[in-house]
């Protein structure tokens, strides 16, 4: 907190002659009492033509408190003094006659904060910043109220934020004089966006000597014609996180949409089954999904299911008790048999960083259906479950050739369980580390996978149908129902 | 369950099977293109290729790019602590629009024979076989899935015109029909 003294006077003096608005003026006195500001600009404009008209002896008793509104101290203090003291300061102010009533009704545009501080600082303008705020209709806790200033920025997260943004076409090219004088702050941006970003300017001018700022630009800075243009109003909520597990019952379903060239080649995905109560529900403008490793269009996800998890970007909505939780994947299960969800809970960021883990070092469990074209007895197949920890170097399948690199990847079978059916089929159950491609490994992809079931039983192999029994992650918790 | 071409061959289940007869205009040196549906090609000899006939034994199969360059150049890099990426280097610079690639067999009978295999297709080269490098035998033995010779990838604009200049399975049979009616 600091007080309006006698050697603010100047300061006062100089900057009002220049167009500075009172706000600013304040700011360059020093003044941290946030009380003062609160008051209209306009007023605050009366206080200081009358505090610079004040006679000398009378300014030790002005002082601005916190507790008190200041302005009515000033005003109190305040004596008629004529226009002699102007002279007596030595202050030569073009905003001519000591009357400044009517001189506050032609107001200029503050040459340093383009406007802000002056119109964008009224009740007004905060009235149309919260009737928009609570046009959107979101539910948050706290917020964070952020201003950019020419040129802008936006996007925080984990915070509802509530973004003005302003533009000053008029001084737009003020800054570039910088880049002659730093040319090293400024590197071209890939996008079309401008150079001149508030992080460049604030470098240049930290490295930029006093004479060459000044033989650039005017200071005290020229008066602007226009205001600055309250180019948007934005609202933005930080994003939240749901996690579960599902279950695949569905032979023909794709984890993502199958769309090739505008086309949309198998009726609906896993992520949108899932994904589509909850953007009702969270009222969000997109989500991204992701899970703890994926299986194929016609493979099945039995067992506790895939772990998975959804962020809901720009929720307006982010308060869900237990009991709506349910309901939300009660409401997901009832509506598809193809896919069932569980242990539906709203989860924080970290869940991404579990998918991610669960994918590439949790063990899985299958089961695999196999035809083979020699006939088989019992005893042919006995020997699989003797096999432990299977060593398997498998290239890149040929499927997925056109869009993965090509490279060997060593794969461990932990353990086998085989059920004989008849003489060319029989089911095998497996244990396996991540990673392993489950189909190459029976009927061998041209013998790219080695050792495969082809190999192993002397035949040929092929794999009619397989499920996933288990993913062995134990994340997001299990709710008890 | 589904039937690929060749049967219910898992492998081969996706795979659409297309002919070149007399490559080179050598006759009967005719080949197999296995067309998947995403684009990939497996390049193996057809059932007449004479390679496939009986009496010859395969010594071994090199692979040699040019004049130049007489050893395969086979860049392993490792990226991932598990998993090795592999790219076939050497053979890589001869690529430009038609890519040829060269097999040297040595087959004993009274005399050594040699042979060169080209590529039907164009496109990238993704993988030679290198088991039948180290087991020429294969090649043989299981000519359509484990013996195959190469896996070229086509430029994507390409991928339907690839298979212009070659025969479905019904018209290689015809041709195969013709032999033998001239033959007798």
């Amino acid at each position: 907190m600091s007080s309006l003294s006698e050697k603010d006077r100047p300061i006062v003096q100089l900057l009002l002659s220049t167009g500075t608005c009172p706000r600013c003026i304040l700011r360059f006195c020093c003044v941290g009492s946030q009380m003062l500001y609160r008051h209209p600009h306009k007023d605050l404009m009366k206080d200081l033509q009358e505090f610079l008209r004040n006679s000398q002896e009378k300014e030790d008793t002005v002082c601005l408190d916190v507790v008190d509104p200041p302005c009515k101290r000033i005003r109190l203090e305040h004596g008629e003094e004529g226009a002699d003291d102007l002279n007596h300061n030595g202050a030569i102010p073009s905003a001519g006659d000591g009357n400044s009533a009517t001189e506050s009704s032609a107001v200029k545009v503050c040459n340093v904060c383009l406007g802000i501080l002056q119109e964008f600082c009224e009740a007004d303008f905060v009235k149309k910043v919260c009737q928009k705020v609570n046009s959107a209709d979101y539910q948050f806790t706290s917020f964070v109220f952020s201003v950019s200033l020419p040129p802008q920025l936006s996007v925080r997260e984990s915070l509802f934020e509530v973004s003005v943004v302003f533009a000053h076409p008029e001084t737009d090219e003020e800054c570039h004089f910088l880049a002659t004088a730093c040319p090293d702050c400024f590197k071209p941006a890939k996008n079309k966006q401008s150079v001149f970003t508030r992080m460049a300017v604030i470098k240049a001018l930290e490295k930029i000597k006093e004479e060459d700022f000044l033989k650039y630009f005017p200071c005290p800075p020229s008066s602007p014609k226009n205001l600055c243009d309250a180019l948007e109003i934005q609202c933005n909520n930080g994003a939240v996180f749901v996690a579960g597990r599902y279950n695949k019952y569905s032979r023909n379903l794709p984890q993502t949409p199958w769309i090739i060239d505008g086309e949309r080649k198998l009726e609906s995905s896993v992520e949108e089954l899932i994904s589509e109560h909850l953007m009702a529900e969270f009222k969000a403008d997109s989500f991204n999904f992701s899970s703890s490793g994926r299986e194929d269009v016609d493979v099945r996800t039995l067992g506790n299911g895939r772990p998975f998890a959804i962020e809901l970007v720009n929720p307006r909505r982010i308060r869900f008790t237990a009991e709506e939780m349910r309901r939300l994947q009660q409401a997901i299960n009832d509506s598809s048999d193809k896919i069932q969800v569980r242990d539906l809970q709203l989860v924080t960021r970290e869940a991404i960083g579990r998918m991610k883990e669960g994918e590439e070092e949790k063990t899985k469990t299958y089961s695999a259906l196999i035809w083979t074209d020699k006939a088989i007895q019992r005893e042919d197949i006995a020997f699989l479950d003797d096999i432990k920890e299977l060593k398997l170097d498998q290239k890149t399948p040929l499927r997925v050739l056109h869009r993965r690199p090509l490279a060997v990847r060593c794969r461990l079978i932990h353990t086998m369980k085989s059920e004989y059916i008849d003489e060319h089929h029989f089911r095998l159950h497996l244990k396996t580390q991540a990673g392993t491609y489950i189909k190459e490994f029976v009927h061998g992809d041209f013998g790219r996978t080695k050792p495969n079931i082809g190999s192993l039983l002397n035949r040929t192999a092929d794999i009619l149908e397989l499920d996933v029994e288990s993913v062995d992650v134990d994340w997001p918790p299990t709710l008890a129902d | 369950m589904a039937e690929g071409a060749a049967g219910p061959g898992g492998a081969e289940r996706y795979f659409t099977r297309w002919y070149k007869p007399d490559v080179k205009g050598r006759p009967c040196e005719d080949f197999c293109v296995l067309q998947h549906s995403n684009r990939i090609c497996v390049i193996t000899l057809a059932e007449a290729h004479p390679l496939l006939q009986s009496g010859k034994t395969i010594k071994n199969i090199n692979y040699q790019i040019s004049a130049n360059c007489s050893r395969l150049q086979n860049k392993v890099s490792g990226k991932s602590k598990r998993d090795i990426f592999i790219r076939w280097r050497g053979i890589h610079h001869l690529q430009v629009r038609f890519f040829p690639f060269f097999s040297y067999l040595n087959i004993p009978h009274t005399s050594t024979e040699s042979e060169h295999f080209c590529s039907c297709i164009r496109g990238r080269l993704i993988e030679v076989n290198e088991n039948i490098l180290s087991n020429p035998a294969l090649l043989q033995e299981k000519p359509s899935t484990e013996g195959y010779i190469a896996v070229v990838l086509p430029k994507f604009e390409e991928s339907k015109s690839i298979t212009q200049g070659l025969l479905t399975q019904k018209e290689y049979e015809e041709v195969l029909l013709k032999r033998r009616s001239s033959a007798s």
